[in-house]
């Protein structure tokens, strides 16, 4: 069996190639496109997934949001946590 | 806005058979039984144009299909397009005209994601089906190259008698090539798959063990390989959402130009469709009587009128509706409520009465009538 793909705080989240986060005019609203895939987006999940280019830290990812969005950090890492970890199981987020 | 004043939501894909030209004859190819020709094909300019429309009506992904679409010349071309209009880029290949380099240039042009056919594990089936020699072994350095690339690679797996108890191994065979993602889907019975449908139709007993093996191998490969399953729907109580819903979220265009709400939709006497030559896909998509004839609900006859499931899978395939009912309008004889449903019953209990003799295809080279041009050449 396969772990499930978890985040640790030092994973660099990153979308893979294939993966867009994409603003759609058309439909006035934000989407994460994958293969045969189209995913509506809210607010928070487009500020965590922008923050996302392999670069930075997991944990700088979350203080971030915490600093910027001025909200409790323990539940921002809960929020980024099971976004990227439930898009990593549809390989959609590379951890 | 329809006729009934409802906004018609703008198509998300839109498949493009840039050629039906293809150098592999799989017998359950979808593309239909008379086969454009290369000189009917649109130009890279009129596809580019189409794409252009696409984007500014809202399309999202770009499915570059065919035939093989590695057979134009002008792909890269047509892929740079679709990048620079914003389009998400899909290439459906069988792999067969694919170079190193191609792949490469593709990539560099902004190609989103690879698509690559297989027909079977094992090589000699697997060509065998395809009816091309040594397309197994090519389908491998494909996989390669597109990895190279840094492309991401879905693998896709038709199941059919002749594969289908090696469903797991091609799951296996897609990780193994890198894939990203697998679709296991099994044969659908339109053009050349109802033309093969008594050599292609796995009996009950083979679908359910395919179809169990790989739900296994989904949690098995969690986070690995995403599967997506298109399960037999001869076997099934309800039908399919075909295309989910008619001229609901996708369009095709044939390389010719014509604009089709599914691949099957020209085998459906009566309806016009409109051609990317002579209109703009925009009105296409919301006034052309093609694809306003199934649109929604209010086509439907009974039992679908009155069904609770209308939304859910709009009454099925109407093409499978024409086929086997005799009527676009009917529920999808799939359906255990269609008055026609025993005849996708009958079809089914005559292929596992067939293995139950023993004739479960395992044994002999299946005789397919292989996808190709011949047939319908004219005498000379």
């Amino acid at each position: 069996m396969t772990e499930a793909p978890r985040t640790g705080p030092s994973s660099k989240p990153r979308l893979p190639r294939g993966v867009r986060l994409k603003h759609d005019e058309t439909r006035g609203e934000w989407l994460l496109l994958a293969p045969e895939r189209v995913v509506k987006t809210d607010a928070i999940a487009v500020a965590i997934l922008q923050r996302c280019d392999g670069i930075a830290t997991f944990e700088a990812i979350v203080d971030d949001l915490a600093a910027t969005f001025s909200a409790d950090r323990a539940r921002v890492e809960s929020d980024v946590r099971a976004l990227l970890e439930e898009l990593a199981a549809k390989r959609m987020v590379d951890l | 806005m329809t006729a009934m004043g409802k906004a018609i939501p703008a198509p998300v894909g839109l498949l493009a058979e840039l050629t039906h030209r293809c150098p592999l004859r799989c017998p359950y190819c979808s593309n239909p039984l008379e086969l454009d020709r290369r000189a009917d094909e649109l130009d890279a300019a009129a596809w580019k144009d189409v794409f252009s429309q696409a984007a500014a009506l809202g399309v999202l992904h770009a499915h570059l299909s065919g035939g093989e679409p590695a057979a134009r010349r002008d792909l890269v071309e047509i892929v740079a397009h679709c990048a620079k209009v914003g389009l998400y880029t899909n290439l459906i290949t069988s792999g067969i005209g694919l170079t190193g380099a191609l792949v490469n240039e593709l990539a560099e042009a902004g190609l989103d994601h690879a698509q690559l056919s297989i027909q079977d594990s094992e090589p000699e089936s697997a060509d065998r089906i395809a009816g091309y020699a040594g397309a197994f072994a090519r389908k491998q350095a494909v996989a390669a190259w597109i990895a190279q690339a840094g492309l991401p690679l879905t693998v896709n797996a038709v199941i059919h008698r002749a594969n289908v108890t090696r469903a797991g191994k091609m799951v296996e065979l897609a990780v193994a090539l890198g894939a990203r993602r697998v679709e296991v889907a099994h044969t659908q019975y339109y053009g050349w798959g109802m033309v093969n449908r008594a050599v292609l139709m796995p009996s009950l007993a083979q679908a359910e063990a395919a179809i169990a093996e790989v739900e296994t191998l989904r949690k098995v490969y969690a986070g690995v390989i995403v599967i997506d399953h298109v399960i037999p729907d001869y076997h099934a109580r309800y039908p399919k959402a075909c295309m989910g819903g008619w001229a609901k979220r996708g369009l095709n265009v044939t390389p010719s130009g014509k604009a089709l709400p599914c691949h099957a939709a020209e085998t459906i006497p009566g309806l016009a469709f409109w051609n990317v030559r002579d209109r703009s896909l925009e009105d296409i998509w919301m006034n052309s009587p093609a694809f306003n004839a199934f649109r929604g609900t209010d086509w439907m006859r009974e039992p679908c009128r009155s069904c609770e499931r209308k939304e859910i899978d709009y009454g099925g395939c109407r093409c499978q509706a024409l086929a086997l009912a005799g009527d676009a309008r009917e529920a999808d004889p799939v359906c255990h409520l269609s008055p026609h449903h025993d005849k996708v019953a009958g079809v089914a209990a005559a292929i596992n009465a067939c293995e139950s003799l023993g004739q479960d295809g395992s044994g002999g080279e299946p005789d397919y009538v292989y996808r190709g041009m011949k047939l319908f050449e004219p005498a000379q």
